[in-house]
This record gives C-alpha cells, structure tokens and sequence, in this order.
C-alpha cells in the first residue's frame, strides 16, 4: 500500500523497534512471574466452578487453601494435580472438597511428579480443544452465515440484567449490529474475583459471568441465523481478573475482548505489576481462542487533549501490538483503539482526526482497528451530537477503520435507549454507502495539512518511544507519560496478589495455548 | 403589518413559529409492532400527554415488535414564569487570578484540595475536566493554579479512604464526582460520605462540594453538601465558592 500520508517507513521502523525493546525488557519479570487471578484462570481451565455457600467463587477457594499452605509459588496445577492422583477425583469434585474443609491441598501426600503431569495435560489437552472446536465453530458459522463487512458497526448494551440485554442485543442485531459488547457493571474491574450465575442487578452494566456469556452467546447464535450474519460477541478481559474473563469467554466462545496491556495501571489504578503478568496470560488465551483484542488507548484522549497527546495513542498502540506479538497473537486479531475526540470547535480539526486515522491504518495494515467515536465533547444537545457522529463515520469509512464503535446521540445524557441505538446504526450505513470507496479515490495534498499532521504524530511518537526504551517502562508511567497518570510501581490495587514462581512451577497452558492456532 | 402579540410571562407557553402555538417535538418508543395500529396508538399516548393535535411525523420498526415514533403536538398547559425560584450557588465567580489573589489576601497560605469519584465510578471526566492541569475549555485546572495544592485521587475511591486521604493532608475541600446516576447508585454513596465525615467530627472543618452532569445545587445541600456543580461550571467557579466559603466559615 503507497503511503497517502508520505510517512518515512524509517521513522516507523525505529519507532517499532523501540516498541519491541520496550515489551522485550518487560519479558523477563513477566516470566518471573504469576498472580492469584492467572492461578484462578488455570484451575476454571482445569474445568472448576462454581461457588461455595457463601458464594465465594471456587477457583478463589482453592486458591486460597494453597496461600494459606504457603504452596502457591508452584502453581495451581501442581497441588491439584496432586490431589486428583492421590484421590482419584476430578478437579472439580477436589475444589469441592476444599470448599468443605475435607481436603488441605499443601497437606495431601507427595504423588509423583510424572503422574501429576500426565493427570494435568489429560484435562488440559481437551480444555484446550474444546476452545480450539469453539474456534472452529466460528470460522465455520462465518463461512456459512457470512460476515459483516468492515468497519463492523459495534453496539453497547447495559441494562444490568442480562435478560434486558438479550432483547436489547437482539434488536441492535436485527437493526444491522455486527458486534455486541455487553458493558461490565461499575467496579467489576476492582473485584478480585469473577461473580457466578446469571445475574439481573447491575450499574451501567451488568456482571460478566460464565452464565451471562453463555446466555448472550446462545441469543446472538440465534438471531444471527436469522439474520444471515454471525454476530460477534464482546466483553471486557481488563481489571483484576482479565485471564479469567479471558478463559471464561475462550470456553463459551467469546469474539472480541477489550484487552490492554497498559490501561488498568493508568485508569484502574491497577499494580502495574500485577497488570503486566495478568495481560499476558490472558492475551495467550485471547490468541488462541481466535478472540479480536480490543485495546484501550481512546481513554488517554478522553483524559489529556486529544490533539496534543495523539502521539501517546500511536506509541501507546505500538506497544500493546508488541506485547500481543509476545503472547502470540496475529495482527489480524489486534484491534488497536483510536478516537475521534477532539474538541468540535478547532478549525480544521476534521482533517486532523482524518490524518491520524489514515495514520493508523497505514502503520498497522492488518490490524482491525478499533475506532471510538466522540465522547468527551458530546453534550445534551443530541442534535449536534448526531451531526459530531456523521463526521466520526465519515473518517471511518474514508480510512478503512476495522471496528466502528457506533456513537450515541445521547452519549453524555444516559446509557442508550432502544431507539439512541437504532439511530446510530441508521447514521452509520447510510455514511459507509453512501462514501463507501471515498478512500479508493481519493488522495491527500503533498506536505498538506493531513501529511503534516500525521508525519508530526509520528516523529513524536518514536521520540516518545525512544525516551520510554531508555528510561523504562515502570518509570515512564512513575512519570505521568502517558495520559497525564502517574502511578507509583508499588503503588495501586492488587499488587499482593502478584509472587514469584518457584522453579517448578507449573501451568500447562502457556505451552498449550501458545501461539494461536497449531 | 400588526404589531407582534405581548409576551404573557405569567402564562408562557412552547414557541414553534408563533407566539402560544405551543408546539413541542419528542420521540419515544412504544413496545408494539409496527403498522397502523402503532401509528394510532402513539397519537393517542401524545393525546393523553397533553397535547392538542399530535402528529405522529415518522414512525419506524425497531425490529422486535417495537416501534419508534418522532412526534409534534400543541402543549396545552403554560407556566408561570414570574413565579419560578431556583436555589443556586450564589457566589459570582472570580477567575483563576482574582481566586490567587483572593487567597493571597484573606486565606494567607497554601490551601488544599482533595478530588475524587467515589464508590463505584469509574468515570473521570468530570473531576479530570476541573482538577487536571490542563482544566477545560480554556478554564485552566486547579493544579495549575497557585496557593492551591490540588489532589486528583482519580476513580472508583472508597470514601473511607477519601477521608483518610483529607485527615492526612490536612484538606480544607473536598470535591467529590459522581457521573454514574443509573438507578440513582450516586444518592447513598454521596449520603455516605457526609455521615462518615460527621461521625469523624470533621464535617464543620471541611468545605465539601459535588459535582456531575445529573446533580443540582438543590440535591447537594439536601445532601449534606456545601455545594453542588454541573455541566458548565469550570475549575474557577469552584475554586471561587471554596474560597469564599472558607472565609464565610472562618477555616
């Protein structure tokens, strides 16, 4: 593809090997390393759920049996297995028992290490082909259903109740939705656990669970039969549980997570540590599970000024592809984030807002990114607002934007009302017809206002990443770089949930799952 | 040519193209399937609402036996506007200098501020747009001004550690954002943080002010509140009201 924009692929070059360098020299502490949310993650793969009577999820029971016996350095899997040899039971029937304080995981007596291994991989081996048939089944609903065509137009639902949502999620798809995003509850990203069931109760959203996922999973199947198109289905692999959120929708087939390796240290007030180990694990799962990541760096816009922090969005979205290289994911599965949020009010700033999308696009070709529409100028007057969405499309369409996170008319009044949602959709087809080879045709002024903007984007970007590759990641977020957040490196939720492992840990499924599809 | 008919501000009414027509636009969805049945049946709802001829202008399927409808009907009540009194913060707002200034004269040292969402929001827009340098729309943030150490604690903070926070900086205000309102999930987080204060002895020693697009004046002071902020107001209009209010109460 010939850059419209004349950007120098020097200049992106350099700016991604500083990237590289960046996820490179993380590496090291993130194989170190694992968390209470990543043991959690191996033991719902290892097929435990459930709760106790005091609802307190299963995977944090045996989780906490194995702190408290000063074991978990070696990992879940270890002391499982070792229990399931010795007992001859599953590891859901083991976790049960724990759960009753009839078995002491640390306490069970030595089994040998081969048949520990031998009885883990047997279950690991069929989690991971039912997440790889789940995969399978979407290649091939798609094959025979057919697909939305890009930018796929992307709906929110929030009612809290699961049911609602499934109305809700239906109506958008019949309407034209090709992805629907359930929007977790307020604070699900601070709990330490994953709640259980479905649920009806929520706060601008509503809980992600394993029982939620598969209720929506099942109602989108459904109306995408109906409708002849597969209609892909979204939640939020972030927060303090993000490789749970991941295997929970790697198993009920799950398509797109939003899923940052940087954006609950900086908006979350999440330990950058805990946050760097817990993005990985959950990110070889996304990978394998053919799941599209979402990344986050539209927030940054939402915090600083969106003309002058552009360059943190396009470092930003440097990074987060070389950690997803890292966990083994393929360009096609990145949906970097972008945004149009700039103030309404600046001259020319359409045609800013254009360079940094075409900008996107030409650095990440394959990737499927993810544009979000204006948030931070939306107002209640709806009309304008309307009007501020049309433009936002109109770049989408031009620039071949992969996922289009459909604007609200209402954005800054409520969560949307069932017609806010068919306006959108309405405003976007009618852009993306009526503009729909608009980028095929044309081209943009040599050294111009658009080639500008986006050349300058880009050096700042590579100068920015430069100075991260030299002073290090931890300090650069110590610093307030990014998004004009400071979070200190001790500092933040969920720091105590991170250790060290042991050197024979074990957990089969970074092996297994590794590297997408084998 | 006559001359154009008295505004009656005692009997005001909606003002489509002339005076009194009443004329009102609105768009709502009702939970039956589109056709003429719908059509009929949003007229008739628009009728029972109030007002005279309603015109169902465009009505559309939402594709499960919903239908959406854009409407234009005549109010048939008015208002009195000669009667309406709004309770509002009644300080006229210095700008970041005259704040400075007025610090520098009457307060005489550093004061600081403490920011926060509380409960469950995760959403900073709000208390980013007035404590951040940056600030909003031209209006420069708190920790740009001078004399004014400013605390942006950021989302999701339990008021309990808010208060921890106030005690340990020795805060003189406290700004607390909500901009989550569903199902009212704002009311008792902001109650709570007034009764945890009060039960610490340290309500009467703190200016606290909230702010967010769905809160008034009116429902802060009910609240407990010294004052409430929505959209529109900037960084100096509370740094203004924090000040002076300083000053009323002697802190």
């Amino acid at each position: 593809m010939k850059s419209k924009l004349n950007l120098d692929p020097q200049v992106i070059e350099s700016a991604r090997s500083a990237a590289g360098n960046i996820a490179d020299s993380m590496q090291g502490f993130i194989d170190r390393h694992s968390t209470v949310t990543v043991e959690r993650t191996v033991a719902r793969l290892l097929e435990i759920d459930g709760v106790d009577e005091i609802e307190k999820p299963l995977p944090n029971v045996v989780v906490d049996n194995i702190i408290e016996g000063g074991g978990l350095e070696r990992g879940i899997a270890y002391w499982l297995g070792n229990a399931m040899v010795k007992y001859k039971k599953s590891a859901q029937e083991i976790a049960e028992a724990v759960s009753r304080s009839e078995i002491d995981l640390t306490k069970v007596e030595k089994q040998s290490d081969k048949e520990i291994f031998e009885c883990i991989l047997e279950i690991a081996q069929k989690t991971t082909n039912r997440v790889r048939e789940n995969r399978e089944y979407r290649t091939n609903t798609i094959n025979r259903l057919g697909d939305g065509a890009q930018p796929y137009l992307y709906v929110i639902v929030a009612t809290g109740n699961i049911y609602e949502d499934v109305v809700q999620a239906q109506a958008a798809a019949r309407q034209g939705a090709d992805v629907v995003a359930v929007i977790r509850t307020t604070a699900q990203s601070l709990l330490d656990y994953v709640p259980y069931g479905a649920t009806t109760e929520g706060f601008g959203g509503t809980y992600a669970t394993q029982e939620n996922f598969r209720i929506m999973r099942k109602a989108l199947d459904e109306v995408g039969e109906e409708v002849g198109r597969y209609i892909r289905l979204c939640n939020y692999c972030s927060g303090l549980c993000m490789p749970e959120i991941a295997a929970m929708g790697a198993l009920e087939r799950l398509d797109v997570m939003l899923n940052d390796a940087l954006y609950g240290i900086l908006f979350r007030d999440i330990n950058m540590q805990r946050t760097l180990v817990d993005q990985y694990f959950s990110r070889i799962i996304n990978g394998y599970a053919g799941v599209i990541i979402n990344t986050g760096e539209d927030n940054y816009l939402t915090t600083a000024d969106a003309v002058e922090e552009a360059h943190t969005v396009l470092a930003s979205q440097l990074m987060n592809e070389q950690f997803a290289f890292k966990a083994g994911l393929k360009e096609e599965q990145m949906g970097l984030g972008h945004a149009f949020e700039m103030n309404p009010n600046i001259e020319n700033g359409f045609l800013l807002e254009l360079a940094q999308a075409q900008m996107a696009r030409e650095i990440f070709p394959k990737a499927t990114l993810k544009y979000m529409p204006p948030t931070k100028f939306m107002t209640g007057d709806i009309f304008k607002g309307h009007l501020m969405d049309a433009m936002f499309n109109l770049v989408s369409i031009w620039t071949k934007q992969g996922i289009q996170l459909l604007g609200m008319p209402t954005e800054a009044i409520h969560t949307p009302h069932l017609q806010d949602r068919m306006l959108s959709i309405e405003n976007a087809k009618y852009i993306f017809n009526n503009a729909k080879n608009i980028g095929d045709e044309i081209e943009f002024k040599k050294d111009g206002i658009i080639q500008k903007r986006a050349q300058d984007v880009l050096s700042k970007a590579e100068e920015l990443l430069k100075e991260i590759e030299s002073i290090g990641l931890f300090d650069t977020i110590e610093q307030g770089k990014f998004a004009d957040v400071k979070r200190p490196r001790d500092g933040g939720k969920g720091l105590d949930g991170v250790f060290e492992k042991h050197q024979s840990y074990f957990n089969p499924f970074i092996e297994l799952m590794m590297g997408g599809e084998k | 040519m006559s001359k154009t008919q008295e505004i009656d501000l005692r009997h005001v009414k909606p003002y489509g193209d002339t005076l009194n027509d009443g004329k009102v636009q609105m768009s709502f969805t009702l939970p039956i399937p589109y056709g003429d049945e719908a059509k009929e049946a949003a007229r008739v709802l628009a009728k029972k609402m109030g007002f005279e001829e309603p015109e169902v202008v465009h009505y559309m399927d939402l594709g499960i036996g919903y239908t959406y409808f854009v409407i234009y009907g005549s109010c048939q009540h008015d208002v009195d506007y000669t009667s309406i009194e709004v309770p509002k913060v009644e300080v006229e707002s210095m700008d970041k200098y005259g704040v400075e200034a007025y610090i520098d004269e009457h307060i005489k040292r550093d004061i600081t501020i403490i920011g926060a969402c509380t409960g469950t929001d995760a959403h900073t827009v709000g208390i980013d747009a007035i404590m951040n340098m940056k600030g909003f729309a031209g209006h420069y943030g708190l920790e740009r001004y001078k004399h004014v150490n400013a605390i942006n604690m950021g989302s999701q903070v339990p008021n309990e550690e808010l208060i921890a926070r106030a005690i340990e900086e020795k805060a003189d205000a406290l700004l607390v954002s909500q901009i989550v309102t569903q199902k009212n999930v704002h009311i008792p987080n902001l109650t709570q943080l007034i009764e945890l204060l009060e039960a610490e002895g340290l309500r009467d020693k703190l200016v606290v002010v909230c702010g967010g697009p769905r809160l008034s004046h009116e429902l802060a002071k009910e609240l407990g509140y010294d004052a409430g902020f929505t959209t529109g107001s900037f960084a100096n209009d509370v740094a203004t009201f924090i000040v002076t209010e300083m000053v009323k109460r002697g802190l």
